[in-house]
């Protein structure tokens, strides 16, 4: 099995210009801010939530806070072959009780991580409201999970692989459709 | 990090990137205890022997918290009630326990190296959670995070370890773990209890009978519990033993003035330990406790929540298997 690059589906630019418009979109649809908070999960949607709460500080100047969520406890795939995956902290500054929580990923795909994410949240707390933030929506959905904000939509072949790449994470700024082929 | 054995039988054969992984992995669970909501379904579905062939309360309370917390179900055997008073053999009692298919087995017992023993002997995990006078590694790495925790880094602290050395698990997987870090470790306490013997552990170890000495410049102080039986071994009163051993304020004040006090338990106030020491700001014994919980959820997690490895356990052999 080989991976080959197709095409690109978005510059550091459209990256850019992308966030700009869904930090704009969350505080327009919040109906105030003052419970509103960004939760990253990780790892690419928590530079994607620090990006977008320093956008929402430039233009508007409402201060949100930021979390981080590691949901690798809250996954339905463990214990198939292998080691178990490196757990990482969840950090979070807040109580998440009656919070009004913008959970933020890179990609949209199965539903399953935000399943996981949601339970993680739950045990924390209760939160007034969770919506969900992605930067690509590529389908696929085997659970009923929904974005509220999503940068991009992106028809794919379930062979395919969207990888965002982010300067924080993998120093360089892109979003690749990849193919793997035999 | 812990690719090499499926099991955690000792610290010895451990490195140190190893015990810096298992020590990162329990920092989400230390978190995880601060959660209004303590239960995970993370390893729903799999099962735990908790063989526990020495009586034991607080490890194996800790060990079945912390599979509970995670999901898993837990079958507890206890030496009160065991079926070896019975006269069944070690070998007999795991076969029994194995036919009920636990996912991994934690282990307790008096004699050396039976952790080791029936790890050559299922297909599953084996935790030690105390063999004999040999180790008792969950304590040692629950020690290590605690230190690590309050004092900022693990590396080159000067260790003092009080009491009865020679019959303590505690004391030897806490030499070796301490040791792979550069610890200055000093052993004290009764000259029968501490046999020069362990200066040729590891490098740094040195034994001295004289509490004041032990203590000057200490950076941690690790009190063992006394267990008042083996006073009589050869004659030594527990007043003897309180008025040259017992870790008091006056005896503390020798160590640095942030040196940190552990206890592996169950503590004995006014003989080991004074009772305001043990209560007080340099006293992280509770803290031993949580942590506790957090290192043993995350051996479960990587241990027990891996799956089964399809080929057949390669030390399995049940033909030559001895009672």
């Amino acid at each position: 099995m080989r991976v080959v690059e197709k095409r690109q589906l978005l510059s550091a630019d459209e990256i850019s210009r992308t966030l700009k418009r869904l930090a704009h979109e969350i505080i327009e649809k919040s109906g105030g801010t003052t419970d509103l908070a960004l939760l990253g999960i990780r790892r690419r949607g928590v530079p994607l939530a620090q990006r977008l709460a320093k956008l929402m500080r430039d233009s508007t100047h409402v201060e949100v806070p930021v979390g981080t969520l590691d949901i690798t406890l809250y996954r339905d795939d463990l214990s198939t072959v292998g080691p178990q995956p490196v757990l990482h902290s969840s950090e979070i500054d807040f109580p998440v009780d009656g919070r009004d929580l913008v959970v933020v990923d890179d990609v949209l795909y199965t539903g399953r991580t935000i399943r996981a994410a949601m339970n993680a949240l739950f045990d924390l707390g209760r939160p007034k409201r969770i919506r969900l933030c992605v930067l690509i929506d590529r389908g696929h959905r085997e659970l009923p999970v929904e974005a509220t904000f999503v940068g991009r939509h992106v028809q794919t072949s379930g062979t395919e692989i969207v990888e965002v790449r982010l300067q924080e994470v993998d120093g360089e700024e892109r979003v690749m459709l990849v193919d793997r082929v035999p | 990090m812990l690719q090499r054995s499926s099991h955690l039988l000792e610290i010895e054969g451990l490195t140190q990137a190893e015990i810096l992984f298992i020590l990162d992995q329990a920092k989400p669970f230390q978190e995880f205890q601060r959660n209004p909501l303590k239960k995970l379904a993370t390893l729903r579905g799999k099962s735990v022997a908790l063989a526990f062939f020495e009586s034991s309360t607080r490890t194996r309370i800790s060990f079945a918290t912390a599979a509970a917390r995670l999901g898993a179900d837990t079958m507890s055997l206890q030496a009160e009630s065991s079926s070896l008073k019975k006269g069944e053999s070690l070998v007999d009692t795991i076969r029994t326990l194995e036919a009920m298919r636990p996912d991994g087995f934690v282990i307790r017992h008096a004699s050396s190296g039976a952790a080791a023993f029936i790890a050559q002997r299922v297909d599953v995990p084996v935790l030690n959670a105390g063999d004999g006078m040999h180790e008792h590694p969950t304590q040692a790495l629950l020690d290590a995070l605690t230190i690590r925790d309050r004092k900022g880094k693990l590396e080159d602290w000067n260790v003092t370890i009080l009491g009865d050395i020679i019959h303590s698990r505690v004391a030897r997987s806490n030499i070796h773990l301490l040791s792979k870090f550069g610890a200055h470790i000093t052993l004290c306490g009764p000259s029968m209890w501490v046999p020069r013997e362990f200066e040729a552990m590891a490098p740094n170890v040195r034994c001295t009978a004289r509490i004041e000495e032990a203590l000057e410049g200490a950076d941690v102080v690790m009190v063992l519990r006394v267990q008042t039986e083996r006073l009589h071994e050869p004659a030594l009163s527990p007043d003897d033993y309180i008025l040259r051993y017992q870790l008091t304020p006056e005896r503390l004040r020798l160590a640095r003035p942030e040196a940190l006090v552990l206890h592996p338990g169950p503590m004995i106030r006014g003989l080991e330990i004074d009772p305001s020491v043990a209560d007080g700001p340099q006293s992280a014994v509770l803290e031993q406790v949580t942590n506790g919980l957090a290192v043993r959820m995350a051996l479960l997690y990587h241990l027990i929540g891996r799956a089964p490895a399809d080929a057949p356990h390669p030390a399995k052999d049940r033909s030559n298997a001895s009672d």
